[in-house]
């Protein structure tokens, strides 16, 4: 990082080193119109790929090769073995990876290389990894590889203390913040300081209701209480709080698509409707004749069909999954 | 054309005025999503007359969303943005007449040919971002060519096949540039060029028995793939690994071992495939993980209904495909999602078989009814007798079961109107600027489409299956590994002889 790069010869330490330019063939496709100072440097460092020569020198070349371009995967895999020949500072590389990190959120590399390092140095740097996803999330708070790194961490270096926390301050934020759950249904169902899914899904089931009511037109909370029962339908119809949250959202609004789509699963799962629940549906069969002799989740189905056109095949389907489960 | 949907008759998020939430949020840009690469911007964008939401560095400090609407989230304010951009668009649309309409639905043929030629022969200084993934480049511009039917001039076929053989690993598998360190996701993207190409030269030039060692030693114990020697494991490296190894007829029990249980571990909660376990549902992910799954003919191992009924929500009001749930559209995801629910068109019976199996126990199917440990229905099938090339040639000799589960023409809608680029080239999203990789994906999505209602790999779509004028009818693609099902054909001849 500490060259100037002024143009051709500005690397006095690599003069005994003869460059390789790129064997792109006679008649290249797909050919970079490179500038100077990259050819330059991606040169040196074929140079010392080839060569296989894990030095200072070559480690410093690695870090220009990454900021000209951090995709690069075969310089990040080269500078791994140099730092583990020069039995290198590894705090002092994740200072250099985070750096880079930040102009460059998403790039697989950069996070790879990340891992590497702090499986190298172990639970200590646990919470220093956390503040750093946190430190990304803040700028972009769907970004796939942090979050994906942040669950790593969680998952082999610990630091669960705060992360139930931490999912309802971005909740909070962003209650549409789909990332934001699916960290919380990993928290619920693996954390070790909170017993798991069984211990917490009474708790879980009653935040997710208060989302969904707040906002029905949020798909993340009613994907999140079907995943609270994932496998085990029959305690997702026995919760009568599940079709309830249903009832009360479809009573402010018949066509809300998700209340219908989950009334519809639950029904298909064997839910024996209440009076009042089919009181609810009562204007919406009406509303459609050939419905009335229809049972309750093909009436329902025929519903989507019609409040959700952009899913009219979906629906036209999944009706004709209905009928063979009669027969 | 779905008139239902544009002009502000928005069914899904709504995310308006019935929010309730506490707090006033910042508009605050998001960098642009997605898995590919970051994308050069080479071509100034047609339609940068409206305010574009910040600069990617995510400055934009004191946007206080409008007053009118105090209350939004930033996932609220970003979806509104582009809800109202396509907005305007359709409502253009549905305004014109018919033979405006018309020429406003046909693909631009001669446009993206330019564009998508002109870049196998140059490519600006800013494409240095991309120099670690050259193979892909070509497989972005070869591809869609093949889709649009243009055929190539014989020297430029003989230097893209002269190119990739620079790229290929003396021990095997292919790397981003010559002389790179070889990565699954590179290999893909070459042999799948080269597959493309379809001449025998092209064909002969992939040596299978050091791909196949390449692909052992990127083996994980767990049975998953790494990317490179070193590299990280993912759902992208099963299937890279599984799509190239079925192509070119080297997939065998060795090879095959673990990935189905690793790629049914990535299945969320919500329906769709993650990156890893335990990860978001991502459309990326998705494709790759069923499509691999199919290739191993365990397909079973995933809760099919709940992965479809995720895909299915992915569609929007803007009438392409986001990627993950609250996220905006994007027309890569036109290819991702629309080609995952595509192929579960032609797994009726593992559907069939797994409703049956949760209305009888009230259990859905997936790992209970086949176990995702190494037993039950996966060993029967571990016999070193199977025949895995098989797979992907049986699966679209299949008819389609049923008709789309997506919305086939909202889907081509999206494509043609929002994704276009009139100078040539095709984009995320209107407001963004064209690229390769969006080009090569929206054509892709674009073609699983017009295909998506046929009943039968042979037959032609009927008119009303394809939005727009007829010609607008792109070659049909094998969606396992999309590639173009004319050249999967030969390739897969070639490799059955090796």
């Amino acid at each position: 990082m500490e060259h100037a790069k002024s143009g051709p010869g500005s690397w006095p330490e690599m003069a005994d080193v003869v460059p390789v330019p790129q064997d792109d063939g006679p008649s290249p496709v797909v050919p970079i119109a490179y500038r100077d100072d990259f050819r330059e440097v991606m040169d040196y460092f074929r140079a010392l790929y080839l060569a296989g020569e894990r030095s200072p020198r070559a480690l410093r070349l690695t870090a220009e090769a990454i900021e000209v371009n951090p995709g690069n995967y075969t310089v990040w895999h080269f500078r791994r073995l140099i730092l583990e020949a020069l039995d290198y500072d590894l705090l002092q590389e994740m200072n250099f990876v985070e750096k880079i990190a930040e102009c460059n959120p998403k790039n697989y590399q950069i996070w790879h290389h990340k891992r590497w390092l702090a499986e190298k140095l172990g639970p200590d740097v646990a919470n220093k990894e956390h503040e750093f996803t946190m430190k990304i999330l803040a700028l972009d708070a769907k970004n796939y590889h942090a979050w994906s790194h942040r669950q790593w961490v969680l998952q082999t270096l610990g630091g669960w203390e705060s992360e139930l926390q931490y999912c309802n301050q971005l909740l909070e934020e962003d209650i549409f913040n789909n990332s934001a759950w699916n960290q919380r249904y990993l928290v619920i169902t693996r954390s070790p300081l909170l017993g798991g899914l069984m211990a917490m899904r009474d708790s879980e089931v009653h935040y997710t209701i208060e989302a969904i009511l707040a906002n029905p037109q949020n798909e993340s909370p009613w994907r999140y209480l079907r995943g609270l029962y994932k496998g085990e339908n029959n305690l997702l119809v026995a919760d009568e709080r599940i079709s309830d949250v249903c009832l009360k959202v479809l009573k402010n609004d018949w066509s809300c698509v998700f209340a219908l789509s989950l009334l519809l699963d639950l029904l298909r799962s064997g839910l024996q409707p209440s009076d009042e629940l089919k009181a609810t549906l009562e204007p919406i069969r009406n509303s459609n004749p050939e419905m009335a002799d229809a049972d309750l989740a093909t009436a329902v189905c025929c519903t989507l069909q019609k409040c959700d056109p952009l899913r009219v095949n979906y629906w036209s389907w999944y009706k004709t999954t209905l009928s063979s489960q009669i027969s | 054309m779905v008139r239902l949907l544009g002009g502000g008759s928005a069914r899904r998020p709504q995310h308006t005025a019935r929010s309730r939430n506490r707090r006033p949020q910042q508009a605050r840009a998001q960098p642009s999503g997605g898995d590919p690469p970051p994308t050069p911007a080479p071509a100034a964008a047609p339609m940068a007359s409206s305010p574009q939401p910040a600069p990617p560095t995510g400055g934009d400090p004191a946007a206080p969303a409008d007053p009118e609407l105090p209350r939004l989230t930033v996932t609220q304010v970003e979806q509104m943005k582009v809800e109202a951009r396509v907005a305007d668009i359709y409502r253009v649309l549905f305004g014109a007449a018919s033979n405006t309409k018309s020429i406003m639905l046909e693909l631009w043929r001669d446009q993206h040919i330019e564009y998508l030629t002109h870049g196998l022969r140059h490519l600006g200084p800013a494409f240095h971002v991309l120099d670690a993934n050259r193979p892909w480049l070509c497989y972005w511009m070869v591809h869609p060519l093949a889709l649009l039917d243009e055929v190539l001039d014989d020297d430029l076929e003989d230097d893209i096949v002269d190119f990739l053989a620079r790229c290929q690993d003396k021990d095997g598998g292919y790397g981003g540039g010559p002389g790179q360190l070889p990565h699954l996701a590179t290999t893909y993207a070459a042999v799948n060029t080269l597959v493309t190409i379809g001449s025998e030269r092209a064909l002969s030039s992939i040596n299978r028995d050091n791909l196949y060692k390449f692909m052992l030693r990127m083996k994980d114990e767990s049975g998953a793939f790494r990317m490179h020697d070193g590299g990280e494991i993912d759902v992208r490296a099963s299937y890279t690994a599984i799509s190239v190894a079925s192509l070119v007829n080297i997939l065998d029990v060795e090879l095959a071992k673990g990935v189905g249980d690793y790629i049914a571990r990535c299945q969320t909660y919500e329906g769709g495939i993650a990156g890893e376990p335990h990860a978001e549902a991502h459309g990326g992910y998705t494709f790759c993980g069923l499509a691999a799954l199919i290739l191993l003919n365990e397909a079973e191992k995933l809760d099919l209904p709940c992965l479809i009924d995720w895909v299915a929500f992915r569609q929007g009001v803007e009438c392409g495909f986001q990627g993950r749930t609250n996220k905006l559209v994007d027309g890569c995801y036109s290819f991702w999602q629309g080609a995952a629910i595509a192929l579960t068109q032609k797994l009726v019976m593992i559907i069939d078989e797994q409703l049956k199996l949760s209305y009888s126990c009230k259990k859905p199917s997936g790992e209970d009814a086949c176990g995702t440990s190494s037993s039950g229905c996966t060993s029967e099938k571990s016999s070193s007798a199977v025949d895995y090339a098989k797979f992907g040639y049986d699966f679209i000799q299949r008819s389609n079961q049923v008709g789309p589960l997506f919305h086939n023409i909202a889907l081509q809608q999206y494509i043609l109107l929002c994704a276009q680029v009139l100078e040539g080239g095709l984009r995320d999203k209107p407001g963004k600027n064209r690229d390769h990789y969006h080009s090569c994906y929206c054509l892709s999505g674009l073609s699983v489409s017009q295909y998506s209602a046929t009943t039968d790999s042979d037959s032609c779509p009927l008119p009303q299956h394809v939005l727009g004028p007829y010609s607008n009818l792109l070659e049909p693609i094998h969606p396992l590994y999309n590639v173009v099902l004319d050249k999967y054909h030969t390739a897969y001849e070639f490799f059955s002889q090796e």
